[in-house]
């Protein structure tokens, strides 16, 4: 019982949005797709509603297959970054829109409608329209009328995007309890590492067309497979260094030298890359064994109880997160110090050394 | 705040408000001067009341005007606001038929106003005109500068040929703003095309429509060059319009205190239909 994309691709003229992409999504599950902008997780999600159809590949749904199927008569709803509802219908008419397209009830219409709107404590506000309502309200709006039919798919297209810092917060606190009951498949698109980490579930980094990989949240970000799902899954980016190994030793410079972790032992010696998140670098000593990186202090941020630092070290630029407030100045000398023990290692391919 | 500041201010709005003293403040309060008194020539003029504006609001011929005025505009607005949406809605939204059409569109309101009037006029002669000529070929007795209703046929032609084009670039407009996540999200939700025209494309465009329907209506009750031109409101007095009147009156009889009363009732009968259509079609929102 599931959504099972089979080597899809969408091309549109010359250009590739989607390449040769495979994914299994069980129902009952919550799926982040996580990228950057054009990382294309629109386009995939167009895909798997039946928007769009992939140019080649094939996409099944519970064991059919539904690829050629336009998304009418799939059970599907959709959540948009923008607020998207009908202008001149009451919030209830909004959300019994697609219960009368498929002309449900009048009774078992009102119950569902107020239901729903109780769940997303829009129930004061049935009677209003889209326009008399706070950006957060109308897109509870949408999420009422994208709830209030039994989707098989629903799918959220960075939801929380233009909402403002607290409404976010506080919706997505609500959003996994709102599922926490359904049967169907959940996909949410977002751009924030953080939002794919608090929702837990699965999580598929997808970076210029490609799904780099794909598993559960916590074993993503804990163990990247390689440096693109490192990168897709870390903000501030992740510091990534060159270093040399020789003997027992990493050196990221001449003087910058650590004793390699006893799994990194036994590699070869020569060129690999390494990942750091950036709360691992902090301006003080904070753990032991610490390596110093010492540099020239670019820009310091300041937010509220924590610390951004951005750094440039022998030519390549660094990005520390800290608590507290440090008193670094843009152009001043300093030292870093990278927790060097909680650093990935990556080969010459880019993929990462597991121990 | 002190006082030196706001003196300055002053200084910035100054050249607008000579501006528009000069070209709405000044011209309107000579008209208004007008309109309350008696000349016999000479410069020389007393004191008349309201006479001007009983006899303007009591005169047949005036309400004559008025009514072949009002006939026209809510008739040209009939026809080309349904069309422009039309037209808009049939539009190519992208690929490089867009900047065609756009251009297409946008031909006859780059015609001076005189030259619409002209080419219609040749278009339409009986004997020599293309459009006269096919219709007389084809057993149509038509006649536009003798039978009246074939002179109205042809004006309103000329108007909605001419001005149907704004609706649409302006409904265009109101289209393309229109993110394509709403067409998605209907279509997810399996809406028909009527439905999506209901309540995505009508809703989105009334802002628009409201601004056309403003614009075309008071263009429309001012018109006067092109039916100058086509017909001279003719035959006989049968497609006179307000403009037409005004002129007769204040330019071919002299006749400055009629003149005057009635340029002031025109344009508060414009100044009220336009706040009416306006409230009207705002209604909504307002709630």
């Amino acid at each position: 019982m599931s959504l099972e994309l089979k080597q899809i691709t969408k091309t549109v003229g010359a250009d590739t949005h989607i390449y040769p992409t495979s994914l299994t999504l069980e129902r009952g599950s919550f799926n982040t797709l996580l990228g950057t902008t054009l990382a294309g997780k629109t386009t995939l999600m167009q895909l798997m509603a039946g928007l769009e159809k992939p140019a080649s590949g094939e996409i099944w749904f519970d064991g059919k297959n539904v690829t050629g199927t336009p998304v009418q008569q799939r059970n599907v709803s959709m959540v948009y970054q923008q607020f998207i509802n009908y202008p001149n219908m009451s919030v209830f008419d909004n959300i019994a829109s697609p219960l009368r397209v498929s002309r449900t009830d009048r009774s078992e219409i009102e119950k569902r409608v107020n239901e729903i709107a109780e769940l997303l404590k829009i129930e004061q506000l049935l009677d209003r329209r889209p326009s008399e309502l706070s950006g957060g309200q109308q897109q509870r709006t949408a999420m009422a009328r994208a709830l209030v039919k039994d989707s098989d798919l629903i799918l959220l297209d960075e939801p929380l995007a233009n909402l403002d810092f607290k409404l976010r917060e506080e919706l997505r606190d609500e959003l996994p309890k709102l599922f926490a009951e359904r049967n169907c498949v959940v996909v949410y698109a977002t751009t924030e590492p953080s939002e794919a980490l608090q929702f837990a579930g699965k999580t598929a980094a997808l970076h210029e067309g490609r799904v780099s990989q794909f598993g559960p949240t916590g074993d993503i970000y804990r163990q990247p497979n390689d440096l693109t799902s490192a990168r897709v899954f870390s903000e501030p980016p992740i510091n990534v260094a060159h270093v040399s190994k020789t003997g027992a030793w990493f050196s990221l410079t001449e003087q910058t030298k650590w004793r390699a972790p006893k799994a990194m032992a036994k590699l070869a010696d020569g060129p690999y890359t390494i990942g750091i998140r950036p709360h691992h670098v902090s301006p003080t000593m904070h753990v032991k064994g610490a390596v110093p990186i010492e540099g020239t202090v670019q820009v310091a941020e300041l937010s509220g109880s924590e610390s951004i630092i951005h750094f440039d070290a022998h030519g390549s630029s660094w990005v520390s997160l800290s608590h507290g407030v440090h008193p670094l100045r843009a152009g001043e000398p300093a030292t870093l110090y990278a927790d060097i023990a909680r650093c990935l290692y990556f080969d010459a391919d880019q993929q990462l050394i597991v121990a | 705040m002190n006082k030196t500041v706001n003196q300055k201010a002053w200084l910035f709005v100054l050249p607008v408000l000579v501006l528009v003293a000069f070209n709405a403040i000044i011209p309107l309060m000579t008209v208004v001067n007008y309109s309350v008194q008696e000349t016999f020539g000479n410069n020389v003029f007393s004191w008349a009341g309201i006479i001007w504006f009983e006899e303007v609001l009591t005169s047949q011929r005036f309400h004559a005007s008025l009514g072949r005025q009002l006939f026209f505009t809510f008739t040209i607005l009939a026809i080309e606001v349904p069309l422009g949406v039309i037209i808009a809605l049939a539009m190519p939204r992208k690929g490089i038929w867009v900047s065609v059409c756009l251009v297409l569109m946008a031909m006859p309101l780059l015609i001076p106003w005189n030259v619409v009037g002209a080419i219609w006029n040749i278009f339409a002669l009986p004997q020599i005109g293309m459009l006269g000529n096919l219709l007389n070929g084809m057993g149509i007795d038509y006649n536009f500068t003798r039978q009246p209703g074939d002179a109205w046929a042809t004006l309103i032609a000329m108007d909605v040929w001419h001005w149907t084009s704004l609706v649409v670039l302006l409904a265009y407009a109101g289209l393309v703003s229109i993110p394509e996540a709403y067409y998605q999200a209907a279509k997810i939700d399996g809406a028909s095309s009527w439905a999506i025209f209901r309540y995505i494309q009508l809703p989105k465009m009334k802002r628009v429509l409201t601004i056309a329907i403003l614009l075309r209506f008071m263009d429309s009750f001012n018109i006067y060059t092109e039916p100058f031109v086509l017909t001279g409101g003719g035959p006989g007095n049968s497609t006179t319009l307000l403009s037409i009147d005004l002129v007769k009156v204040a330019l071919g009889q002299f006749d400055l205190g009629p003149a005057a009363a009635m340029s002031l009732v025109y344009f508060l009968v414009i100044l009220l239909l336009s706040w009416v259509f306006y409230t009207l079609m705002m209604r909504d929102e307002e709630q």
